[in-house]
């Protein structure tokens, strides 16, 4: 397939996983407040700011950190690269271009979450007036683009492509959202094990739609197991083990080379990456420290994305 | 609603004789239309016009910041032709398809008909799409008009005119495509006991032939439509046909030559193309061989067309046969290179270089229209009749400037159909665009596009210019085409529900 529409659909997808994660990222801090309010403790919205590493960008454009102005930020500032509203409009402007690619199920569904958003940005019935329900419109016209795209584009390299672009997108995603906990402060250093900090850890299992799959694997919540269970786990489909798996799973289907190999730089960095995924204990992570875990993730994980940039989509004559 | 109040008002009209009583071929529609109950074709129209929005059939509009997508305007009474009136445009369309390849290959080639009198050196010549760069191609099998566009129009009498060629990039038969799917679900049944003839198997004639243009020595041969970009007007156009032929849409930074072949470029590296159906102009395709500023052509592209290892629809240099002047030589071409009788009439042309009929134009502007001889869409245009005295006194500056690039026609009486108009019909002037591919013979698409000038008295039909489209129907009266055939017999095997898969007991 041609590189440009292979690189085309990739970011389609990504740009929309991303602006569902944002939407998350945004819910999970709602409920962190809500939770927070009733033990006495007062509004943090700076944490998921620093969380989604844009926060230079915010303090220039707005200073202090509010409820409204971190959600304006994230949600609809036209300003903000990875804004909810500058992602879709992103995605749509990349579909724009292979409409001939993808089904006109997976247009429509975009133009449809185009409009959701665009609407938002107004004053009566925006974003700041009812967030929740908007978050949950993002998420679930992410989810219908996902499901749509599924089973009415042919599971072929540019589907593959869109695949690994959503995964890819995710894990990075699942890393910020465990790595808001790290940044968010309790009012006490022994606060760690109260019922605040559970609750918090059970809020940002609830972000990541995975409150109920935890659950059933490890019942109780305590911090180690839930970095365990959106960090390892390889049957979560949020957990950043799984993305890996499948990400990479795409990778060899389209390159065509043997799992555990590779053929390329892009398979071969994250196929590494996996692998330290596949073989790390949680214990390992949090002896080394479970923020500078995940940055130091977040670091190869854009070193994959450039691989991946590299190897498919800037072909040149002489290459 | 129905037709009581519709008048033709004298004119043409494509659904309704003089005397107001419908057409044959019409009849069925307008029975159907009138048993309606009150609202229902309100209801249809709004149906129609939310499936072509969620299709996206649009058009961008130049100059609109960043190129703004719209819906074409779209009418849902369709033009309705009778077979009978249709079999001799088709076969004019042929003929007149023929004749103009036969120019193009004389023109780049021998120009025996300039030798011989026909036409005029300096007319050839002095053409701005003329490309002394195409002279001694020779285009695989000898076709250079690949997908060509005609413009008719009907006059007072209903007789049809060629009023002109498209040669280049003729768009708009996404249009007609779309309009038939959304017509079918407008008037199921009328449509079905109509026998309206298929437009349908256009995409699958196109793809037949480009791949008519491959060497058989190329098994599976890669054939691409090369579009300039999202911000083209045609946009949509390109993107429909390459999805509906599925091949690959490109663009210029996408093709690149390598080693005396075109290639593109792909994720698993450089693939050779075979055929590209091209839909940018002469000018911007490559910066090597014409315009030097083009950033959206291939570099080389034509050194490798010369070598025959890639094939181009439409040929370069095609432009020069849908020049306004030499249009006015075409029936000349048909007697010349055919030994026939034009069987589609041209509408009578001045041609403002010739002194005898520049003195007349600048005498008459106020009944005619004059056209740039190279200009589409509805601009560089005055229509007399309707114009200022100042637009007038302008043109007439203009045509004394450069008369070469004037020609000028008599205002027709163009025919009228049907529109809505809110809650009641009234008429409007209509054209009509047929497509004719030339592949292992020539095939002329059923009807076309009919193009509507949807403001009151406007002759122009440009979507550029407050244009809108209809479908239209190619109808065989006599009822002697057979149905499609209906399957007889029932699935046996039903859906499985939860709990049935077990043993049975």
């Amino acid at each position: 397939m041609l590189s440009r529409v292979a690189d085309s659909i990739y970011w389609t997808s990504r740009y929309i996983e991303r602006a569902e994660n944002v939407a998350r990222f945004l819910d999970v801090n709602l409920l962190l407040m809500l939770e927070s309010s009733s033990l006495g403790l007062h509004d943090q919205w700076e944490p998921i700011v620093a969380a989604t590493g844009d926060i230079k960008i915010f303090k220039e454009r707005y200073g202090k950190a509010t409820q409204q102005s971190v959600i304006r930020f994230l949600a609809t500032d036209v300003e903000n690269p990875n804004s909810i509203l500058s992602c879709v409009r992103s995605a749509r402007e990349n579909a724009r271009t292979i409409r001939e690619v993808i089904s006109s199920e997976m247009w429509e569904r975009i133009n449809g979450m185009y409009h959701l958003v665009g609407a938002a940005t107004g004053g009566a019935g925006g974003v700041l007036e009812s967030p929740h329900d908007f978050f949950t419109a993002v998420k679930l016209a992410s989810h219908l683009f996902e499901g749509v795209t599924d089973s009415t584009m042919s599971h072929n390299e540019a589907w593959h492509f869109a695949k690994a672009g959503r995964l890819l997108e995710r894990a990075d995603k699942t890393s910020r959202i465990v790595d808001v906990k790290y940044f968010m402060l309790l009012p006490k250093a022994d606060d760690v094990g109260t019922p605040l900090d559970t609750l918090q850890w059970q809020a940002l299992l609830r972000s990541a739609s995975a409150l109920e799959m935890y659950r059933k694997k490890f019942q109780r919540i305590t911090p180690a197991r839930v970095a365990q269970f959106l960090i390892l786990d390889h049957q979560f489909p949020r957990a950043i083990h799984y993305c890996l798996l499948v990400a990479e799973d795409c990778l060899h289907i389209i390159s065509g080379s043997p799992q555990d190999t590779f053929s390329n730089r892009a398979e071969q960095r994250l196929g590494k990456l996996r692998a330290d995924f596949s073989y790390t204990s949680i214990d390992e992570i949090v002896g080394f420290g479970l923020h500078e875990y995940l940055d130091q993730f977040q670091n190869r994980l854009n070193g994959v994305g450039q691989a991946i940039s590299e190897t498919f989509f800037g072909i040149s004559a002489e290459s | 609603m129905d037709f009581r109040t519709y008048q033709t008002e004298g004119f043409h009209d494509e659904l309704f004789n003089p005397d107001n009583r419908p057409r044959t071929a019409a009849s069925l529609l307008v029975q159907r239309i009138e048993s309606l109950p009150t609202g229902d074709l309100v209801r249809r129209k709004k149906a129609a016009e939310a499936a072509l929005m969620s299709m996206g059939v649009t058009f961008n509009v130049y100059g609109a910041d960043g190129g703004t997508e719209r819906i074409f305007p779209f009418d849902i009474v369709p033009r309705i032709i009778d077979g009978s009136d249709w079999a001799p445009i088709e076969r004019g369309l042929v003929q007149r398809t023929q004749a103009l390849n036969l120019f193009l290959q004389d023109i780049y080639d021998g120009q025996k008909i300039i030798a011989d009198g026909v036409i005029p050196r300096q007319v050839i010549e002095s053409g701005t799409a003329f490309r002394p760069q195409c002279k001694g191609l020779k285009p695989p099998k000898g076709i250079w008009c690949h997908i060509n566009g005609a413009d008719l129009v009907r006059d007072g009498k209903g007789v049809f005119h060629v009023l002109e060629d498209n040669l280049r990039c003729p768009s708009g038969v996404s249009y007609v495509l779309e309009n038939r799917q959304v017509l079918k679900r407008t008037f199921p049944v009328v449509f079905e006991e109509s026998h309206v003839r298929a437009v349908d198997d256009y995409p699958n004639r196109l793809f037949d032939a480009l791949m008519h243009l491959t060497p058989e020595t190329i098994a599976t041969p890669t054939a691409v439509v090369l579009t300039p970009g999202i911000y083209n007007s045609a946009y949509f156009e390109h993107s429909f046909l390459a999805q509906q032929m599925g091949v690959e849409l490109v663009e210029g930074r996408d093709l690149v030559v390598q080693d005396g072949y075109v290639c593109m470029k792909t994720t698993k590296g450089l693939q050779r193309v075979d055929v590209i159906y091209r839909r940018i102009d002469d000018d911007f395709i490559d910066p090597q061989t014409f315009r030097k500023d083009s950033m959206i052509g291939i570099p080389g592209l034509m050194d490798v067309y010369r070598a025959g290892r890639v094939a181009l629809a439409n040929a370069p240099g095609t432009g020069i046969a849908d020049d306004k002047v030499v249009y006015a030589y075409v029936p000349k071409m048909i007697e010349y290179y055919l030994k026939q009788e034009p069987i589609i009439p041209n509408v009578p042309t001045y041609l403002c270089w010739e002194e005898k009929d520049r003195k007349y134009v600048l005498e008459n502007l106020d009944k005619l229209v004059v056209k740039s001889a190279n200009e589409a869409g509805g601009y560089g245009m005055l229509v007399g009749p309707h114009a200022t005295q100042a637009e007038r006194q302008e043109f007439a500056g203009r045509i004394a400037a450069t008369p070469r690039n004037y020609i000028a026609q008599p205002t027709l009486a163009l025919s009228r159909a049907p529109v809505m108009v809110e809650d009641h019909f009234e008429g409007r002037h209509v054209d009509l665009r047929p497509y004719i591919i030339y592949g292992e013979s020539i095939y002329v698409i059923p009807g076309g596009l009919t193009r509507v000038a949807l403001r009151k008295g406007s002759l122009v039909v440009n979507s550029s210019q407050g244009g809108g489209s209809k479908d239209t129907w190619v109808v065989d009266v006599s009822g002697s085409a057979g149905k499609g055939d209906s399957r007889d017999g029932v699935s046996t095997g039903q859906s499985q529900g939860q709990g049935q898969g077990g043993v049975s007991c």
